[in-house]
C-alpha cells in the first residue's frame, strides 16, 4: 500500500436544499391539502377530548336523578344525621365539576403543545 | 331604622358601582376598549367578573326561594347553572376566543358568512337580553319594597338609571372592574349573615326545621310536577346549554388574551360558582326553620331578606338584612349591566350605527350612537317589567335559558366542531329552536297549565326542542350542501389552531 495524498470527500448535493424547509404552520395558513391533514387531526383529537367530558357529565346529569328516581330508599338515606342526597346534589356535586374541569383544561393544553411542537418543527 | 340601613346600603351599592365606572371611564378610549375592554384581562380578574355577572337575581335571591319553596328538587337549579360552565368549557371557550369576533351575531356571520343570519341572531341576543333583564327589575323592586316600604315601581328604576349611566358611559372595561368587584360583593354580603344564622342556630341547639316528605326528598309526591324525572332532565339540559348561549356571558370571552386564558378563566369561574351555590340552600333550609309559613302575599323569593330579622330581632338582625338588600342589589346592577352591554352593542351594531350613518352621512360619533343604545336598552325591558306579573324570579331566568338553549347552543356546538354546517341548515335550526322554545312557553303561559305530559311537555321544553333544533340544523345542512359557506376551513383553522402558531392570512388582528 503506497503513501497516496489525502482526497477531501464532499457530497455533491451540498447545495440542495432539504426535503421541506417551510413549517406546516404556513400549510395551515394557507389551507393546503397538508394543513388540512394536520388541523383535521387536532380537531379530532380535540373532538374527542370533549366528548370524553361530556360522557362524563352527561352519564351523571342523567345518572344521579335516574338513581334517586329508580332507587327511593337512596332518598331518605342520612349521612351524619343530613339527608344524602342534598349532600350529593347541594355539595359533592360542585368539586367533582370543578375537578373535571381542571382536568379537561390540562389534558387540551398538553394537545395543543405537541400541535404546537409538530407544525413548528422546521 | 330598618329601612334607614338598608336604604344606605342600597345607595352605597349603586355608588360603587357608579364610580368604579366611572374609573374606567378615563382609561376608555378606543371602541374597542368599550366592547371587550381592549382584551388584556387577567384570566383572575375576569373569572371574578364573569362571576359577579352571573349570579344574578336569580341566584341571589330566587334559588333559595324555590328551595324554601319546594324543597331538594330545586337544589337541581344551580347545580346547572354551575355544570353550563363546564359544558361551555369543553365546547365553545378556547374556539370563542380564537374566532376574534365581538359578539354572538358576529360569530354567526364570520362562521356562515350570512347577513340574515347574523340579524337573526342579533334579534334572538336582544330578545333573551329582554327576558332576563325583566327578572332583574322585578327582584330589584321586590327588594326595596320589602326592605325600605318605597313604591314597587322605584326598584327596578334605580336599577336602570344606574346600569344605563355605567354602561353608557364606560362601556365594557368599567365593567370588567365593576363585576369583579360585585363577584366579591356578593359573596361576602350571602356568606357572612348565613354564617352568623347559622351560629346562632346552632347556640340554640340546632332545632330542626319544619318539613315534609315531600320537601326533604327528591321525587315525593306533591313536588315540583306531575312528571318530575322529566322535568329534572329537561331543566339540566336547558340550564348546562342554555349558559353558552346567553348573550352576555359568551361576550366575556373575548376580553381574554388568549384561548388558554379562556379555558383558565372558565376553570375558575367554575370554583367560584360552586362556594357561591352553597349558602342558598343555608337560607332555604333555616327558613323552614323559623318561618315555617309565609303570608299569602309574601313570595318565596323574599325568604332571604326575611329570615335575618326573624332570628335575631333588634339592630344586628338590621345590620344583616342591610347588608343583603345591598347584596341583592349588587346581583341586579352587575347581571342587569352586562345583560344590557350586549344588547346595546347589538342595538349600536345593527340598528343606530346604520341608521345614524344614513341620517347624518356619515358624521355622528360611534360613542354618541353607543349612548343612546344603551338607554334604548335598558327602558325598554323596565316598561316591560311593568307590564308584566311577575313569575318566579328564577322561573322568568329559566325561560331565557331555555330560548338560549334552544338556538344558540345547537348553533355554536355545530359551528365550531363540524365542517358541514351549511347557511340553510343554521337558519332551520334557529327557527325550529326558537319557535319550539317560544311557541311552547307562550302557550303554556297564556292557555296554560295543562295537565299531565302536555302541561310538562310545554313548561320544560328544552328536552325535546333542543335535540329537534340540532337534527333539523343537521338535516338540513346534509340536504343541501351547496350553502356550506366556502370559508369554512380557514375559520376552522382560525377556530381551533393555538395562538402560539403564527398564522398571518388565517387570524385577524386583535
Amino acid at each position: 500500500m503506497s503513501p497516496q495524498s489525502r482526497v477531501r470527500v464532499t457530497s455533491s448535493r451540498r447545495g440542495a436544499s432539504t426535503a421541506r424547509a417551510r413549517p406546516v404552520a404556513r400549510d395551515l395558513d394557507e389551507q393546503t391539502t397538508l394543513g388540512d391533514v394536520y388541523i383535521d387531526g387536532l380537531i379530532r383529537a380535540q373532538r374527542r377530548l370533549s366528548l370524553r367530558v361530556l360522557a362524563v357529565l352527561v352519564a351523571s346529569l342523567i345518572g344521579l336523578p335516574l338513581l334517586l328516581w329508580e332507587v327511593p330508599s337512596i332518598r331518605t338515606m342520612t349521612l351524619a344525621s343530613v339527608p344524602l342526597p342534598w349532600i350529593l346534589i347541594g355539595v359533592a356535586i360542585y368539586p367533582a365539576t370543578w375537578s373535571l374541569a381542571r382536568w379537561y383544561a390540562r389534558a387540551t393544553e398538553r394537545l395543543e403543545a405537541d400541535f404546537i411542537a409538530v407544525v413548528e418543527e422546521q | 331604622m330598618n329601612s334607614l340601613l338598608s336604604a344606605v346600603s342600597v345607595a352605597v351599592v349603586c355608588l360603587i358601582t357608579l364610580l368604579v365606572g366611572g374609573l374606567g371611564l378615563r382609561l376608555s378610549r378606543a371602541t374597542s376598549d368599550f366592547y371587550v375592554a381592549g382584551r388584556t384581562v387577567s384570566p383572575r380578574l375576569n373569572a371574578s367578573a364573569i362571576g359577579g355577572e352571573y349570579l344574578s337575581a336569580a341566584s341571589f335571591l330566587g334559588v333559595a326561594g324555590l328551595i324554601y319553596d319546594r324543597g331538594v328538587d330545586m337544589l337541581w337549579l344551580p347545580v346547572g347553572y354551575t355544570v353550563g360552565y363546564l359544558v361551555l368549557l369543553v365546547v365553545v371557550a378556547a374556539p370563542m376566543r380564537r374566532s376574534g369576533a365581538y359578539t354572538l351575531p358576529d360569530f354567526a356571520e364570520a362562521r356562515l358568512g350570512s347577513r340574515r343570519i347574523r340579524l337573526a341572531s342579533s334579534v334572538l341576543v336582544v330578545g333573551i337580553g329582554w327576558l332576563y333583564l325583566i327578572p332583574q327589575f322585578h327582584g330589584a323592586s321586590l327588594t326595596l319594597t320589602l326592605v325600605t316600604g318605597a313604591p314597587d315601581w322605584l326598584g327596578g328604576l334605580i336599577v336602570m338609571v344606574v346600569i344605563g349611566l355605567a354602561v353608557g358611559a364606560g362601556g365594557m372595561r368599567s365593567i370588567t372592574f365593576v363585576q369583579a368587584v360585585q363577584y366579591w360583593l356578593k359573596l361576602t354580603a350571602l356568606a357572612i349573615p348565613a354564617f352568623v344564622l347559622l351560629a346562632i342556630w346552632f347556640r340554640q341547639g340546632a332545632p330542626a326545621p319544619v318539613t315534609t316528605t315531600a320537601w326533604a326528598s327528591p321525587f315525593a309526591a306533591g313536588g315540583v310536577d306531575s312528571h318530575p324525572l322529566y322535568w329534572t332532565w329537561s331543566t339540566l339540559i336547558a340550564l348546562c346549554l342554555g349558559t353558552m348561549g346567553l348573550p352576555h356571558v359568551l361576550v366575556r370571552f373575548y376580553t381574554n388574551p388568549d384561548g388558554i386564558g379562556a379555558r383558565r378563566t372558565t376553570v375558575t369561574v367554575i370554583a367560584l360558582l360552586g362556594f357561591f351555590y352553597l349558602l342558598p340552600p343555608v337560607y332555604a333550609v333555616l327558613g323552614r326553620g323559623y318561618l315555617p309559613t309565609l303570608p299569602a302575599s309574601v313570595r318565596s323569593d323574599s325568604i332571604v331578606l326575611q329570615l335575618p330579622a326573624t332570628v335575631l330581632p333588634g339592630l344586628a338582625g338590621q345590620i344583616l338584612t342591610a347588608m343583603l338588600a345591598g347584596g341583592a342589589f349588587a346581583a341586579f346592577l352587575s347581571t342587569a349591566s352586562g345583560l344590557a352591554m350586549s344588547v346595546t352593542g347589538v342595538l349600536d351594531q345593527e340598528l343606530l350605527r346604520p341608521g345614524l350613518a344614513r341620517a347624518t352621512g356619515g358624521d355622528a360619533s360611534e360613542i354618541g350612537g353607543f349612548r343612546v343604545s344603551a338607554v334604548l336598552a335598558v327602558i325598554i325591558p323596565y316598561l316591560l317589567s311593568r307590564v308584566t306579573a311577575p313569575l318566579g324570579l328564577a322561573t322568568t331566568v329559566g325561560l331565557a335559558f331555555t330560548v338560549a338553549a334552544a338556538t344558540f347552543a345547537p348553533l355554536l356546538m355545530l359551528g365550531v366542531w363540524w365542517r358541514g354546517l351549511s347557511r340553510w341548515g343554521a337558519a332551520a335550526g334557529l327557527a325550529t329552536g326558537a319557535g319550539g322554545a317560544i311557541g311552547a312557553m307562550a302557550l303554556s303561559i297564556v292557555g296554560g297549565p295543562y295537565d299531565g305530559w302536555l302541561g310538562a311537555l310545554l313548561s320544560a321544553p328544552a328536552m325535546w326542542c333542543v335535540p329537534l333544533a340540532a337534527l333539523v340544523t343537521v338535516v338540513v345542512s346534509v340536504a343541501t350542501p351547496g350553502s356550506i359557506p366556502s370559508g369554512t376551513a380557514r375559520i376552522m383553522v382560525r377556530l381551533h389552531t393555538p395562538e402560539r402558531v403564527a398564522l398571518a392570512r388565517s387570524r385577524l388582528r386583535d
